[in-house]
């Protein structure tokens, strides 16, 4: 896949829109619409905002985001040098609860694996990976 | 994101349009616990003018609604669209909110 988007910024919540900018201005590029691009702004807002708050709380450092679009798909990969946080492995909401049982917040991870086709996380030494992939294709609910 | 009000004899009816993010969902939390603050206690929330929801602004909008509960009140959304519509169901808050089509509908329910 070819290089379509590719930022290094500091981990902090004033540099979301520059990150979803990036992004986003890459899938439309891409050819993908605007409804598929809005799944990808979500999905990348809950795991960048993750990040924000929980790689390194009070000494935020970086992250790299570098997406890539080919054979109908379009990827994002989000690095950070923090904390280890595999959103894959928490688990998922009960969405049966009422408002008052609902804890506040566990949404976002879910988020990003309902909209995502393809959600994968590694760990390397300092180093956390998370891909994104979704399809030009909607995916089914 | 634009924050608007209109009091009606049931309800505060709000209207917000633009994005609920990360950035801005703290606004929509803070307005609504101000308006609770002074005594509101039934509020008709209009998304119909929002183009963008993530889990922030969920996380808002829950927070303002166990507030409202443990005072008996009332927390109504009308004429969600497209995006928000999905974020909703997604999320299972279609399930959990009382959400019709437009306000006058979500006055008569409050």
């Amino acid at each position: 896949m070819p290089s379509t988007g590719h930022i290094k910024i500091p981990a902090v919540l004033g540099n979301l829109q520059a990150i979803t900018d990036c992004v986003s201005d890459a899938a439309v590029a891409a050819g993908f619409t605007p409804r598929r691009v809005g799944d990808m702004e979500l999905a990348l807002e809950e795991a960048v905002t993750n990040v924000f708050k929980y790689a390194s709380p009070g000494n935020p450092g970086e992250i790299e985001i570098t997406c890539a679009a080919g054979d109908g798909k379009f990827s994002i990969e989000i690095r950070d040098w923090g904390k280890e946080f595999d959103i894959t492995k928490l688990p998922d909401p009960d969405l049966s609860q009422n408002i008052s049982e609902r804890p506040i917040g566990g949404l976002g991870a879910y988020l990003i694996k309902r909209l995502a086709d393809d959600v994968s996380y590694r760990r390397l030494p300092g180093l956390n990976i998370l891909t994104l992939v979704f399809n030009l294709e909607i995916k089914k609910q | 994101m634009n924050i608007s009000t209109k009091k009606e004899s049931a309800a505060l009816v709000v209207t917000v349009s633009g994005r609920m993010d990360a950035v801005t969902a703290p606004e929509f939390e803070k307005s609504i616990s101000d308006f609770i603050t002074q005594g509101e206690k039934a509020f008709v929330v209009n998304l119909s003018g929002l183009e963008y929801i993530s889990s922030a602004g969920l996380r808002s909008i829950l927070a303002c609604a166990k507030r409202l509960k443990e005072q008996s009140g009332k927390l109504i959304f009308s004429g969600l669209q497209g995006h928000v519509k999905e974020v909703f169901s997604i999320s299972g808050f279609n399930g959990i909110f009382k959400i019709y089509e437009s306000d006058a509908e979500g006055l008569k329910g409050v």
